[in-house]
């Protein structure tokens, strides 16, 4: 008796799966350190941000130093993102709808930041711009300030966001072919109204998911920023930095209150990038992260 | 081996996709799965496999009842139609994974695996191409890896699910005649799903014409071919064409006018009429069917026309010779020298 | 094909095959300018000045032990975590991939947080959470174990910021894995166990080493989520990135640029290190990512 019921057991599962129980085990386990190492750190932010009330959370949102860190963070992504937007539509452009010699090398290049440290990032225009090269004294002589102040910051974001939109248009500009804009030409289309009337509305989905990971990091960005800054509280400190400032004076529950805006962005971009997936995963070239 | 299915029905959530199948496999015979998608064929060879199992019925293999055994504990070798190669293995690998995964008691020493391997890569005619990857081989051959491994575990069932199905029609064709021969020497009990007809007739001992879940016909090809049950089986197996007739007075009748053909043990009443386009007669008589040709097409060695017949609502097609002068419009008359009538639905 | 290619006229740049779509001069042309300005002469500039040290200069200021210990710190905790990351990054995979339970698809989701949140907000919430008055660490305090401000914590920041390049790395190679493979697998005779160590896990290794090499080369770079739980002690919790940070503090560019330079070479060294992973696991295997 005992045996046949085993058997029987047996033979419900599926020889391409598990025992439910394994199973149960395997999503408990998962779930558990996703748990500890995804969830509760943005638990942490939202739950030390209002650990002094709700007063003491809109009092550190509403400083004037708090206030001037949004106002640059908000301006140095609405720089940032659409130059790295037009990049990306000339690169894809050119990478998806042409053959030439030295492509792929080119789209390898194009993800070169990914692999460079930020901190390393922000170096770069340190040493381009900073004292002992030749552009940075040139520059000033001239009035124009680059490191420690706006430019600097907008050049490291710009650095770090690089590849962001370019490599979510590439694939999937390369996975449309040229079919659509040769048959936009032979109607007598000319090329812009072929990019504006039929190319983007094509992308536009692709296009919408690069801009929002781009922005994310635009206005999330740290240690590039960090280097180039100079942190003048007021005037060269984006969000993330202030964060950094406020945290490193002790005052956490301020810090923890800028951190919850930056939390609060980076579960908005994973909503829409989440609906984005599943409402237009086709036309969004899925996979590619 | 023999393989005896009893009384197996099985469900996908709630839905049927076999009803109360019953099918005795013969020891070393080759037989076909026949049916269109979604005829339960699949289901069938899965379910024998122990891929599936039945939501009722027993399954016997000889004497001993698989239904409470495993896929892995059957021993049944199974080919699928886009092969399952293991990607990471070279082809002497895939085919001895069968034999090295056994349990240490029964698993042959190391040399003795690769030497039967080795075999029966020669026994698919691919020596020389063990250490290659599944990759590197073109689908027939890959078709061939993924029989020989099916057969290194000594299978008591050998199962092929569309086996040339992902194959271009010429390799299909060579790889055919190749599995006839691969039995004939082996003389495994072999069960074959596809939904060629072409395929099914002339490799098989014997096939089984499934539809919407039931078996409709088994039968040796020829049997089948000349005798089909039902009119499922007549529309599906080779060409048919078929009429709303009546049966009266052990006659055929048509449009009020009797055909000439005796109805024999046919219940009075509506009937379905079948013949075979290229098995009429051209005749001149009143007691026949008449039509008006609509088109004529030459189709290799005869001429296929399309007929609409009087008293009937719809064309039937039938062959003539290639040299008749059908043209449009033209009448003809003709009486089908074998036919079959099945009841109305 | 050669005859019309010889009457052809050579275009501009002479490297592409013709076709009829316009814009491949403006956006090439745009794509390598923009290139040029934000990521290639930046590191030019990093390039000439580690240059003009000369060997010996470079391997002297390389060959710092504080240098060397920051080195150190950097790459064995990422080591640690990308392989903490590979076991659970993999069973996520295949939690995710394989099995259905309520709030799949939020997990899912949640996977990019770390590709979302700011780093520096990872940073103090992980901090937070780690103390020894935090979270986790008053699990771990009455044991005698710190884990923030000591090498732990940066293996558990280098985790968090890790664990996605080796679940999205996984993942879509995991859903091409087709059930035939593990059904033939089965009806070879061997269990689900067999099946999955031998037939599933190898034809996942090349994913499996790019995720660990991705989440490596990421952990590494990283500054922003370590240096608040780092604790940042000279040889025992300094990680590279911060070093670089100090030297260009003291306005030490020489020192920067060394360290610069080193882990940048070994970034490249890991990029290339994937797209030959990559290139073997197509040419043998069929497929890659």
């Amino acid at each position: 008796m005992a045996t046949k019921l085993r058997a029987r057991a047996k033979r419900r599962i599926s020889p391409t799966s598990e025992r439910p129980l394994v199973q149960w085990l395997l999503i408990a386990i998962s779930l558990a350190f996703m748990g500890i190492i995804l969830v509760l750190p943005l638990y942490a932010v939202f739950h030390e941000a209002f650990s002094k009330g709700i007063g003491a959370y809109l009092a550190a949102l509403t400083e004037r130093d708090a206030q001037a860190a949004i106002r640059l963070t908000l301006l140095v992504a609405a720089i940032a993102v659409p130059l790295n937007v037009v990049f990306g539509l000339a690169a894809s452009w050119a990478i998806a709808k042409f053959e030439f010699k030295g492509k792929a090398f080119l789209i390898t290049l194009i993800d070169l930041p990914f692999s460079v440290s930020p901190v390393i990032s922000g170096l770069v225009y340190v040493l381009l711009f900073g004292a002992g090269s030749f552009l940075g004294p040139w520059l000033k002589s001239y009035g124009i300030e680059v490191l420690f102040a706006l430019p600097g910051i907008v050049l490291a974001t710009i650095f770090v966001t690089f590849p962001f939109v370019a490599r979510e248009l590439i694939p999937l500009m390369q996975d449309q072919g040229t079919g659509d804009e040769e048959a936009a030409l032979s109607l007598g289309a000319n090329g812009w109204q072929t990019f504006f009337r039929v190319t983007l509305p094509n992308i536009k989905w692709g296009l919408l998911y690069g801009v929002l990971l781009c922005n994310a990091r635009a206005m999330g960005e740290f240690g590039a920023v960090a280097v180039v800054s100079g942190k003048i509280r007021g005037q060269t400190t984006t969000m993330p930095l202030q964060v950094e400032m406020l945290y490193n004076e002790y005052n956490a529950t301020a810090a923890f209150a800028l951190a919850s805006l930056l939390a609060l962005l980076a579960l908005v971009t994973l909503v829409l990038k989440s609906v984005l997936e599943w409402r237009f995963g086709e036309e969004i070239a899925a996979g590619s992260h | 081996m023999e393989v005896r299915v009893q009384n197996v029905r099985k469900e996908f959530d709630r839905f049927p996709a076999l009803h109360d199948v019953s099918l005795d496999i013969r020891s070393g015979e080759l037989i076909a799965l026949l049916g269109p998608s979604g005829s339960g064929k699949t289901t069938l060879l899965r379910l024998i496999a122990g891929l599936e199992m039945p939501t009722a019925g027993r399954i016997f293999f000889g004497d001993t009842d698989a239904s409470e055994k495993t896929v892995q504990e059957r021993n049944i070798g199974f080919v699928f139609q886009h092969y399952a190669l293991f990607r990471h293995m070279t082809i002497l690998e895939n085919i001895s994974f069968g034999l090295k995964v056994r349990p240490r008691a029964t698993r042959p020493p190391a040399g003795e695996i690769r030497r039967r391997a080795l075999e029966l890569l020669d026994l698919v005619q691919l020596a020389g191409l063990e250490k290659r990857y599944p990759n590197q081989l073109s689908g027939g051959q890959r078709q061939r890896v993924a029989l020989a491994r099916a057969l290194a575990i000594e299978p008591a069932v050998l199962l092929l699910d569309e086996p040339f199905g992902a194959l271009d029609a010429q390799v299909r064709r060579e790889l055919r005649k190749w599995l006839r021969e691969i039995h004939d020497r082996t003389g495994h009990t072999t069960v074959f799903v596809t939904h060629d007809q072409e395929e099914a007739l002339e490799l098989s001992d014997r096939l089984c014409v499934m539809s919407q879940g039931r078996i409709e016909q088994v039968g040796t090809p020829d049997d089948v071919y000349d005798h089909p049950t039902s009119p499922f089986v007549f529309g599906f197996i080779g060409e048919s064409s078929e009429l709303p007739v009546t049966v009266q007075n052990n006659e055929v009748w048509l449009g009020g006018r009797p055909l000439g053909l005796p109805a024999g043990d046919s219940q009075p009443g509506k009937a379905r009429l079948f013949f075979r386009p290229h098995d009429v007669e051209l005749v001149q008589a009143d007691a026949a069917l008449t039509g008006a040709v609509n088109t004529a097409r030459r189709v290799g060695g005869t001429r296929r026309v399309e007929l609409t017949i009087s008293g009937a609502n719809q064309p039937v097609e039938v062959d003539l010779p290639f040299d008749h002068p059908a043209t449009e419009n033209a009448a003809l008359t003709f009486r089908p020298r074998r036919w079959k009538l099945f009841p109305a639905a | 094909m050669s005859t019309l290619a010889a009457t052809t006229p050579r275009r501009a740049w002479g490297l592409r095959k013709p076709n009829v779509i316009p814009g491949f001069g403006l956006t090439l042309g745009f794509t390598l300018t923009y290139f040029s300005l934000i990521i290639l002469i930046p590191l030019i500039a990093l390039a000439i000045r580690s240059a003009g040290l000369g060997l010996d200069g470079f391997l002297k200021a390389a060959s710092d032990p504080r240098v060397l210990g920051s080195l150190r710190v950097s790459f064995v905790t990422a080591l640690i975590a990308a392989s903490i990351n590979v076991v659970f990054g993999t069973l996520l995979a295949w939690v995710l991939v394989r099995y259905r339970f309520p709030g799949r698809r939020i997990f899912d989701a949640v996977i990019d947080l770390p590709f979302a949140l700011p780093t520096a907000v990872a940073g103090i919430a992980l901090t937070a959470i780690y103390a020894p008055n935090g979270t986790m660490g008053a699990l771990f305090a009455p044991l005698g174990w710190r884990i923030a401000y000591t090498p732990a914590g940066i293996v558990i920041a280098m985790i968090f910021i890790g664990l996605p390049f080796v679940v999205r790395t996984i993942q879509p190679i995991l859903e091409e894995v087709s059930h035939e493979v593990e059904e033939a697998s089965a009806t070879l005779g061997a269990n689900r166990f067999q099946t999955i160590t031998r037939v599933i896990l190898p034809s996942l290794t090349p994913a499996i080493l790019t995720g660990f090499a991705l989440a490596f080369a990421r952990a590494v770079g990283e500054y922003g989520s370590i240096i608040f739980i780092a604790g940042n002690i000279p040889f025992v919790s300094e990680i590279a990135p911060l070093l670089i940070f100090i030297r260009l503090q003291e306005f030490n560019y020489v020192g920067a640029t060394v360290i610069a330079v080193i882990m940048l070479l070994i970034s490249f060294a890991i990029l290339l290190l994937i797209n030959l992973i990559q290139a073997w696991s197509r040419s043998r295997y069929g497929y890659g990512n």
